[in-house]
């Protein structure tokens, strides 16, 4: 399985790297979206009481906000990036191919859940980086960043992979897909923004009940996927 | 059990539902007293909570159609069929419950929505199964659209209770919640209770009913698809068989005569 698993991974991520298309058009596409975020809160009136004019209580705001703002560009790249993953596989019969190759069905989706996950990786370290940059954050306890980060990729890749293979036999994937996924994911988006906000804080100690939250979620999504993967690469 | 017998214990629910019904919105509305505290708003209490009951058990029942259904031992398509059902009617109450707990929520807190775990559980309840009834509408070949439906049910239920702590958590750690569920706690006793305990009686009946008829609606529904199938499949082996003199006006225009091989053919093909 883990043998499987590394070879459809390695496949995913060597397509990536001689295509690109994630660097070159779902990376910008995050960071867009976090600039988008930027204008949105930067064009809010100020408060009336504010002595010192709007551009500092935006300024508040986006600090404030800005880990809830990364991981919502987060989970909109998460969906292209299972988007791509699918269309890799929809070109060329080459989903046939995968289903007649004799790889483990759980380690197809280990794999193609692991490359999807390395890939948001990379995607969240630059994406971090501009948001750090342009919400004015000075990130703190990169350990608890870290750990919240790499438990909450797994789970969206996971959760993101589940309901790609789902959607990607049906002629309605672009627009069922983001359906599935946005509420699902939900309970990511939260734990790891206030798993962020601690870190950010100053207060790594405060986040530890969201790290297990994304584990429990992370664990429960690999193993269902694991498990259904088989049934679900039978549908033509 | 046959078909007639099935329409009647349907039809017999239906009237059960009616009457559990009609009792309660007349306990409800005249019988009982208004509470010390919420005065006439109480009333609203024999309506919301079987709702969100009903939604809940509704749920249920799709999760463990499912589970069946992905069982090998046990896959049947008419489990798949009461998956959707029940997903569906429970969707329908979840509005339901939605809408009721704000029309609640506005005199008692003040607003129509608060971000408290139930209800904030309950909205992506709510988006997540109009997302699995999305699915189930996607067309494929009926077996196909069954083991995805089941698993895309799995995974929708598997995000209820993490959606559920995660948000409890995000309310108890961060910020004292102004207005809290607490508020919804009363001593129910008497006639209150009564009418209470017939209210989940009632909308449960009524729950049967609708899945009961939504899951006729649903074979019927499977039953038209492949009867047009066919049908259409019949119209085409007609239309091929009746279409051989079609290159009649070919020949004619190249000069051919009007004694084509297609005139001929065309009765050899009826006889078949």
């Amino acid at each position: 399985m883990w043998r499987d698993a590394a070879l459809v991974a390695g496949k995913d991520l060597r397509i990536e790297l001689r295509s690109k298309v994630a660097l070159n058009q779902v990376v910008p596409f995050a960071v867009v979206v976090v600039i988008l975020f930027g204008l949105a809160i930067g064009q809010a009136a100020p408060p009336a009481g504010a002595a010192s004019g709007g551009a500092l209580a935006n300024a508040t705001v986006l600090r404030a906000a800005g880990a809830g703002l990364f991981w919502v560009a987060v989970l909109l790249s998460t969906v292209l990036a299972v988007q791509r993953s699918f269309a890799v596989e929809s070109a060329d019969g080459a989903r046939d191919g995968l289903r007649l190759s004799g790889l483990d069905p759980a380690g197809i989706f280990l794999g193609k859940a692991g490359a999807t996950a390395a890939e948001l990786a990379a995607l969240e370290v630059v994406l971090g980086l501009a948001a750090a940059l342009v919400y004015g954050i000075h990130p703190a306890g990169l350990a608890m960043l870290a750990g919240a980060g790499a438990l909450a990729t797994v789970g969206l890749a996971a959760v993101g992979t589940l309901y790609g293979a789902l959607s990607s036999g049906t002629r309605v994937r672009e627009t069922l897909l983001p359906l599935l996924f946005f509420p699902v994911a939900a309970p990511v988006l939260l734990a790891a923004t206030k798993a962020f906000d601690a870190a950010i804080a100053g207060t790594p100690a405060a986040g530890t009940t969201w790290l297990e939250v994304l584990a429990v979620f992370a664990l429960a999504y690999v193993a269902l996927g694991a498990v259904a993967f088989g049934p679900l690469l039978e549908d033509a | 059990m046959t078909a007639l017998s099935r329409r009647r214990a349907l039809a017999l629910t239906g009237w059960l539902a009616v009457a559990a019904v009609a009792a309660t919105v007349w306990l409800g509305l005249w019988v009982t007293p208004p509470d010390e505290n919420m005065g006439d708003l109480v009333r609203l209490l024999y309506l919301h909570p079987p709702l969100a009951w009903v939604a809940f058990l509704a749920y249920g029942l799709s999760f463990l159609a499912s589970v069946l259904y992905l069982w090998p031992r046990t896959r049947d398509l008419r489990l798949d069929r009461l998956a959707g059902a029940s997903a569906e009617v429970g969707v329908v109450f979840t509005g339901l419950t939605l809408v009721t707990g704000s029309i609640w929520g506005r005199p008692t807190w003040g607003a129509w929505w608060t971000w408290d775990p139930l209800l904030t559980t309950t909205a992506l309840l709510f988006v997540l199964y109009l997302g699995y009834l999305a699915l189930r509408r996607v067309p494929g070949d009926p077996a196909g659209r069954a083991r995805r439906s089941a698993i895309g049910a799995l995974v929708a239920f598997v995000d209820v209770p993490i959606v559920y702590f995660s948000v409890d958590w995000w309310r108890s750690l961060h910020q004292a919640p102004s207005i809290s569920l607490a508020s919804r706690k009363m001593y129910v006793h008497g006639s209150m209770a009564w009418t209470l305990l017939l209210g989940f009686l009632a909308f449960t009946l009524l729950y049967a009913w609708l899945l009961g008829h939504r899951y006729r609606i649903a074979r019927l529904a499977e039953r038209e698809e492949s009867s047009v199938l066919e049908l259409a499949l019949a119209e085409r082996r007609d239309e091929a068989v009746e279409g051989a003199p079609a290159p009649v006006p070919a020949d004619a225009v190249t000069g051919g005569g009007p004694g084509s091989p297609g005139v001929e053919m065309t009765p050899a093909g009826r006889s078949r």
